[in-house]
């Protein structure tokens, strides 16, 4: 796996990425700090914002990995990141079936991988 | 049953031009959007908007999304966020009406409850949902729409990777790309199919100033990893788009990034029992529409990218001649201070033909064209 576009790399554009995801001295927007909210994925304690969805605040945690398709187990994550796709469905609380690209991240929310189409609680 | 004159569906630019357009004309409105927040997509368009002689241009597209929730707040409207429609009961012309003052019934989801709202008038304002393009492990996790990412980033200050490709070299995938530079993101590439760059010269030359190359005559072909996109392979194409053998390289990328296009979010429109007419220019089926936004029903209107793929500029023209049309169909008195409705159509009525006049107005308005030669019913 090359990059053989034969440019000069820009300064910075070998940087490794960072473990924190989230954007740090934007030239135009702002990220109010807002309060740190609890959640857990997969029964692992992760942190995130206050005002986000729950596909944000795992996106900023680096999990990409939402589900796995009912037929064939691939893996899902989101797609269109505004409640149109049903590419996010995840088990938040018990409830299967969750589009977590619109859901609230709460603080103490149960986040889970759902399997196809997930079961009733 | 809760009942309103004019129930607009989404929040969007259309929409709230539409409710805007409506409530200042003196109908009761009902704005209903399936997100917290109005705005639409403009929320994450940090872009300024250029080119056309309304009055937003030079204006941030998610500052034009605060002035527009503004202006409806200042005004007697129904504000229903984080509320989905899930069903539509209209009446045909012939059939009881759900109600004596009402002409049709919307189901709503809220996040607790269902509730009913009957109206006279729907205008649909739904805009489109992002396609998908077809090539190997196009359903890997980190491939995303550019909307998505974009939505990631510039609303919630997220990262979606470290490195992405960009499939596409329209005005989104070339705006998204910078943006995603300006978050710190690097972007390996951008790819597009045709033997020319799709978007505005503008936004291709700050990116080819930034040294990110745009492969014209270039697809993907296949996302490379197993459970999370860890690279992609491109190639060239020849101009059938067919890939030429030998020409493929690997990058190695995070993310993949898709803006192929959009299709209008129909569904209201085809349960409605409209005609649904399809039209490539416009991204798909769309449902038939006049100038003034009406679809075959009459009472049922639309506005914005669910009427053809075009841009908020369009939209927010569109969603005023419909909120004024249907205000105006049903009789309404304007505010006091307010130009009346035949003034607010015809003026974004014309501001809407010099915008199609433009160079890249061309495939809005052969799409409109082709719809106007088509019977309504």
């Amino acid at each position: 796996m090359t990059n053989s576009e034969g440019r000069s790399p820009e300064p910075g554009a070998r940087r490794s990425p960072k473990p924190d995801r989230r954007i740090q001295g934007h030239p135009i927007l702002t990220f109010e700090s807002k309060g740190p909210v609890t959640f857990f994925f997969e029964g692992r304690p992760l942190t995130g914002r206050q005002g986000e969805t729950i596909a944000a605040a795992l996106a900023a945690n680096g999990v990409r990995l939402f589900r796995r398709a009912e037929k064939t187990g691939r893996p899902r994550g989101f797609f269109c990141a505004v409640g149109k796709c049903a590419s996010c469905l995840m088990v938040v609380d018990g409830k299967p079936n969750t589009m977590v690209c619109m859901e609230p991240l709460r603080e103490g929310a149960r986040v889970e991988r759902q399997r196809g189409r997930g079961r009733l609680p | 049953m809760r009942e309103t004159d004019i129930a607009v569906v989404g929040g969007g630019p259309a929409g709230l031009s539409a409710a805007v357009a409506a409530s200042r004309l003196g109908a009761k409105v009902a704005l209903i959007d399936d997100n917290d927040r109005l705005g639409g997509q403009l929320i994450k368009q940090t872009h300024k908007f250029f080119g056309s002689r309304h009055h937003y241009c030079g204006t941030r597209g998610m500052d034009i999304a605060t002035i527009l929730e503004q202006e409806l707040r200042g005004l007697p409207a129904e504000i229903l966020p984080g509320t989905s429609v899930v069903g539509l009961y209209s009446a045909p012309p012939l059939a009881p009406r759900p109600s004596p003052l009402a002409d049709g019934v919307l189901a709503l989801a809220g996040r607790e409850r269902f509730t009913k709202l009957g109206f006279k008038r729907l205008i649909v304002a739904t805009g489109a949902a992002e396609n998908n393009l077809l090539f190997e492990n196009n359903d890997l996790p980190g491939v995303y729409g550019a909307g998505a990412v974009q939505t990631l980033m510039n609303v919630y200050g997220v990262r979606p990777g470290a490195r992405v490709l960009m499939v596409g070299s329209g005005n989104i995938g070339l705006i998204v790309s910078y943006q995603l530079i300006q978050a710190g993101i690097e972007v390996a590439a951008v790819v597009e199919a045709l033997p020319k760059i799709g978007g505005y010269h503008v936004h291709a030359a700050k990116l080819a100033r930034l040294g990110v190359p745009i492969l014209t005559s270039h697809t993907i072909i296949r996302a490379l990893g197993n459970e999370e996109v860890e690279g992609a392979v491109i190639c060239r194409v020849d101009k059938n788009f067919k890939p030429l053998p030998g020409t493929s390289r690997r990058l190695r990328v995070d993310t993949i990034c898709l803006a192929v296009g959009l299709t209008p979010l129909s569904e209201l429109l085809w349960q409605s029992g409209c005609r649904m007419v399809y039209v490539p220019e416009l991204g798909g089926h769309v449902a038939w529409h006049n100038e003034n936004m009406q679809t075959s029903l009459g009472h049922v209107y639309l506005a914005g990218d669910v009427s053809g793929i075009e841009e908020a500029s369009t939209a927010m023209l569109e969603g005023r001649v419909a909120g004024a049309h249907a205000a105006m169909s049903l009789g309404k008195v304007p505010l006091a201070g307010q130009a009346p409705a035949e003034q607010v159509i015809a003026e974004a009525q014309a501001e809407l033909a010099s915008i199609r006049k433009g160079p890249f107005g061309d495939k809005a308005a052969c799409g409109k064209a082709k719809l106007a030669g088509c019977a309504p019913v």
